[in-house]
């Protein structure tokens, strides 16, 4: 038997917890059929987090493309059938990908070696200075810091994961939380080992009374706590902090069965979310808002 | 004095041509390595300038190998006549925030060139700056030199010794030179 499993018509962080939770009672080597047909509207968080559904299932699941052809057309445009169709059976109408997509910073890119960073910041840079300048009204310096954050999360996949994740980096308009402000978001998915489990590898790890995925993603991106003995470990994390910190920016990570974010004013979702469905590796989203005149600098 | 490119260091590192930025741990490692290898291959108490100037950018975990590593290596060496000094050039807006943060977290001192000349930047107290800066202006300076800016010959000798452990001063026979403050030494 196949077990049908829907996508919800608008994909983003928050949705994707519906995917999750029908994903929990089907085991991984069930036949399973992922229907997208009748969604519209995909964050990069959404696209890159299916992608990585794609890479936990042992017994290759069949996919069901959106049918609005607008919506496949723009999923084609971010790269997104180009490694769906190396993870699932595709099923309906699956455009070629034809011209860029101006929204897309970076389409969906596969992260799993070194080089790939280098190649994921080198092609962000000078696309992220026009867009930041220009489109989110933050100081071109910003830039730099960008490519670091989006240098350092890349780097969480290959350091921690234990296999390849996808990124992907985008704009658009926030209509529901930002009165249509427009914000660039960073997207990186894996299917690894999670944040838990990589802290559970540290030498002489000692599980303490409450040790469950909620206070190893407080340990990793609240305290900087690596399994390396190196006191040099752990500053990605924190530099990650504190640059959206300094724009006013959002970050929430998923890993296992939790969900931490530092969320800035401008947003209503809780800092810490525990008890969600299990799903393997790790989930991060960045976002960074436009700066509106008397906001952070 | 030896020169490192570091954008030069990358491309050999990663064999291509098509990367200016400084970023993985992995690729921060395999450049410090280098730059170890091309410093053993030196004297044996060397002052190497590490050129930034045409590196894009750098990130934390990167910076962290790069600088960080390479410093604390060799501010721990025991040995004077292995002593490496580092002057550190092209240092610019773009790769200060990740410099910054591994200096603090180490708790580390570098020496930067700049258009005016040298300053020392990173994890230093208020002494130890007012010392680094009298040498640099002196040029050549011993504990005596700097009584008055210090308040006494002890207070003087234990920053002066300080700041030479730290690599940040070199020590001669007849007293002690900045690292960046060379070209007035020898003027």
């Amino acid at each position: 038997m196949t077990s049908v499993i829907t996508v919800p018509p608008s994909l983003d962080d928050h949705t994707f917890e519906q995917v999750v939770e029908q994903l929990a009672s089907v085991p991984r080597d069930a036949k399973l059929l992922i229907d997208a047909r009748h969604t519209r509207w995909a964050s990069p968080y959404g696209l890159t987090a299916l992608l990585t559904l794609g890479q936990t299932r042992e017994e290759r699941a069949s996919f069901a493309a959106p049918e609005a052809e607008d919506t496949a057309s723009y999923w084609a445009r971010t790269g997104f059938f180009k490694f769906a169709e190396e993870l699932f059976d595709l099923r309906g109408v699956v455009p070629k990908a034809r011209g860029g997509e101006s929204s897309v910073l970076l389409e969906i890119t596969q992260v799993a070696k070194s080089e790939d960073v280098h190649d994921v910041v080198g092609r962000i840079q000078q696309k992220a200075q026009q867009i930041l300048s220009k489109e989110l009204n933050i100081d071109a310096k910003a830039t730099v810091g960008f490519a670091m954050t989006l240098s350092e999360i890349c780097q969480n996949i290959i350091e921690h994961a234990g296999r390849g994740g996808f990124v992907a980096v985008q704009t658009y308009t926030y209509r529901k939380r930002l009165a249509s402000r427009r914000v660039v978001v960073i997207a990186v998915c894996d299917a690894g080992f999670g944040f838990r489990q990589t802290l559970e590898s540290a030498p002489g790890f000692v599980r303490s009374d409450r040790w469950d995925d909620a206070a190893a993603l407080e340990a990793a991106v609240i305290r900087g706590v690596s399994r390396f003995r190196d006191p040099g470990r752990g500053q990605g994390l924190a530099g990650v902090r504190r640059y959206i910190g300094r724009w006013d920016g959002k970050v929430s990570v998923r890993s296992g069965t939790a969900k931490i974010a530092i969320v800035p004013s401008w947003d209503d979702d809780v800092p810490l979310t525990e008890k969600l469905a299990p799903f393997p590796g790790s989930q991060v989203q960045v976002t960074i808002p436009e700066r509106v005149s008397g906001g952070p600098r | 004095m030896m020169h490192i490119d570091l954008s030069s260091v990358l491309r050999q590192t990663l064999s291509c041509e098509l990367y200016s930025n400084l970023v993985t741990r992995p690729t921060g490692a395999a450049v410090r390595t280098q730059i170890e290898a091309l410093i053993a291959d030196g004297r044996e108490r060397s002052l190497t300038v590490i050129d930034f100037s045409h590196v894009g950018m750098i990130d934390f975990s990167c910076a962290d190998e790069v600088v960080a590593k390479l410093l604390l290596r060799y501010v721990s060496a025991e040995r004077e006549d292995l002593a490496a000094y580092f002057l550190f050039r092209g240092v610019t807006d773009d790769h200060w925030d990740a410099i910054e943060t591994v200096l603090e977290r180490h708790g580390l001192a570098l020496v930067l060139e700049t258009d005016d000349g040298a300053r020392i930047v990173g994890m230093v107290n208020d002494g130890e700056r007012t010392c680094w800066e009298k040498v640099y202006e002196l040029g050549r300076a011993r504990a005596s030199d700097l009584v008055l800016a210090l308040g006494s010959l002890d207070d003087a000798a234990r920053a002066l010794d300080g700041l030479h452990r730290r690599r940040l001063l070199m020590r001669l026979d007849d007293g002690y030179i900045a690292v960046g403050g060379l070209g007035e030494a020898h003027g």
